[in-house]
């Protein structure tokens, strides 16, 4: 039933949409708004995701106008996968949030308690139009939509650093944006269309392509913070309240980083025998290494897992020559968005975690954490699992990823990256063993004080932290399903037009 | 595109690195956001140039439609960020990204 798909792929930016303005206009009934529409938004892209996998591809013309002339929603296995992930964490992180904030006596408390909602939804729903658009004007739009409710989200916090970092966010988010803009610019000037199917279509080999792959590039590595560009990312993620880093980390920057795969699929494909997909790859190695080392050097839980964050997204850049020059073989793709899958999920769980620790402890440095595991057993046990998927041990899915990673590297040939993703899992071992270290410590003769402060963790927290922590390890028994998913309409099918 | 055309759309490509340059060179936030401002309408000069389609035809109405979109979102942004700026200033006494203090 395609037809009927395609009328629900506008719902699925509605709904979330519609909870924003509702959660703004009443923000006694924000929570129960957002998690009615946190539940249907999931239901629905899991369903949809379901008749993808069984009916293929869906496009919906919105308003009855089709390209070239109007904007269409397009969904895909690769847009599915991203909707699919953005839903699970997405309703882990509504859940969290709810005894995350509470409402308080002071400004800034109740400022975060009336604003996160709303804000939260237009996030959800950005991201979610985002993923469908097939439109790269459209694209730009949704990009900006995320990134003011991601620059807003991080502001919540209140403190000046917080506002600092924010405002460090908007002005590399915007330019960034502006870069893609121009790019678009030369796209239009060159192929006299917006639309992503025609423009794969039309693309040849022309100096204006290339520029306008370098200025989108560009803007959307800035976006994506792909190492030299991330000096904005741990600031923000590391100081935002803990659902908005979960989230930041986990979703917004995937964001930029699906525009990336996707132009390049799809339209910058002429360009993949040129040096870029190299250019990428060896910011992804920089990124891997400067990450990893920046984060063993960390005083702070938080600012370790959003440097582990930097390294981590070099990952999702390292094959790109192999998914450029060999767009028929489909092991680099998939090898990239089970890594993006993987590392979403143990990343919210990780910071949702620091959140807790955070939470009950009042300070995240490293050496309050002695004999952590005692006090708080639940949210140890869940960075751990975390932390698990993040070094890549197995069966956690960061193994599946890095697994498939290796073996389409290895088949291609390109043997460096393989000392790179052996390397990275060892000094990802290196930052996480400097939290559970002492965590599982027995005995607590440093930070018996501060430990022995610990309060309770709310169920609301501390049940959807470990559900992801799960996932994080569990993820991997489900990957054939994910594969079959992103294998609907991959892109170079539609190479030519639908 | 003749060349009136040209000229606008190379002086948008300037005022892009106009706004880039201000937007990394000057320290104090209004500035940046100025910068902003500019490299925007430097994109957008590019754009509605190249609706130009000679003297006897009606220019291309896409452009156009796209630009007023990207105005509306460049004031959401300036929006943004004044708020941003105003807040920081309220709070620090200066409107400027100063180095963080441990606390």
């Amino acid at each position: 039933m395609p037809q009927d798909l395609a009328f629900w792929l506008p719902v699925v930016i509605a709904v979330p949409l519609m909870a924003a303005v509702l959660a703004f206009l009443l923000p006694r009934a924000a929570f129960p708004i957002s998690l009615g529409a946190a539940l249907i938004t999931s239901g629905l892209v899991c369903w949809a995701a379901l008749a993808a996998v069984n009916a293929g591809p869906a496009t919906h013309t919105v308003g009855g106008w089709s390209a070239p002339l109007g904007i269409d929603l397009v969904l895909d296995g690769l847009s599915g996968l991203l909707l699919v992930l953005t839903a699970i964490i997405g309703l882990a992180i509504t859940v969290y949030a709810h005894g995350y904030f509470q409402p308080g006596d002071d400004l800034v408390k109740q400022h975060q308690y009336n604003f996160f909602w709303p804000l939260w939804m237009f996030l959800w729903a950005s991201l979610n139009a985002l993923f469908l658009s097939a439109d790269v004007f459209n694209l730009y739009v949704t990009l900006e939509l995320l990134g003011f409710s991601a620059v807003a989200l991080t502001a919540l916090a209140g403190k000046p650093t917080v506002l600092k970092a924010a405002m460090r966010y908007l002005m590399v988010s915007l330019s960034g944006s502006l870069f893609y803009l121009m790019g678009v610019v030369f796209l239009y000037a060159q192929f006299g269309t917006l639309d992503i199917r025609l423009l794969s279509a039309a693309s040849a080999e022309t100096p204006t392509l290339l520029a306008s792959a370098a200025l989108i590039t560009t803007g959307l590595i800035m976006k994506s913070a792909l190492f030299p560009l991330h000096f904005w990312l741990p600031p923000a993620h590391a100081n935002a309240a803990a659902p908005v880093s979960a989230l930041l980390s986990a979703l917004v920057v995937k964001g930029s980083l699906y525009i990336v795969l996707r132009l390049w699929l799809e339209v910058f494909y002429p360009l993949a025998d040129t040096v870029a997909p190299q250019v990428l790859s060896v910011l992804g190695v920089g990124a891997v290494l400067w990450g990893s080392l920046q984060a063993m050097q960390q005083p702070r839980l938080k600012l370790l897992i959003a440097y582990s964050t930097v390294a981590q997204l070099g990952y999702m850049f390292l094959l790109m020559p192999i998914l450029l020059k060999n767009r028929d073989d489909s092991t680099a793709l998939a090898a990239t968005m089970s890594f993006v899958f993987a590392h979403a999920v143990a990343k919210a769980a990780a910071f949702l975690s620091a959140g807790s620790i955070l939470h009950a402890l009042k300070d995240d440095r490293l050496t309050a954490l002695s004999g952590l595991m005692k006090k708080m057993p639940v949210t140890t046990a869940a960075f751990a699992m975390a932390g698990i998927s993040l070094i890549a041990l197995p069966p956690s899915a960061g193994f599946l990823a890095k697994y498939q990673m290796l073996q389409s590297a290895l088949t291609n040939g390109y043997w460096g990256l393989v000392f790179v993703v052996i390397g990275g899992g060892l000094l990802a071992a290196v930052y996480i063993m400097r939290v559970l270290g002492p965590a599982f410590k027995k005995v607590e003769p440093y930070g018996a004080e501060s430990t022995s402060k610990a309060v309770h963790v709310p169920l609301v927290m501390s049940i959807p932290t470990l559900a992801l922590a799960l996932l994080a390890i569990v993820i991997s028994f489900m990957g054939v399903y994910l594969l079959e998913l992103l294998a609907v309409g991959t892109p170079w099918v539609l190479k030519g037009g639908l | 595109m003749n060349d009136s055309a040209a000229l606008y759309a190379v002086a948008g490509v300037i005022l892009f690195g106009m706004g880039i340059y201000a937007l990394v060179a000057y320290p104090h936030l209004l500035r940046k956001i100025l910068g902003m401002n500019v490299m925007g309408i430097g994109v957008f000069a590019v754009f509605v140039a190249l609706a130009y389609r000679g003297p006897d035809q009606p220019p291309d109405p896409v452009p156009h439609a796209l630009v007023i979109t990207g105005i509306v979102v460049a004031v959401c942004a300036t929006g943004l960020g004044l708020t941003l700026a105003t807040r920081l200033k309220a709070l620090t006494g200066v409107a400027q990204l100063t180095p963080d203090q441990e606390d």
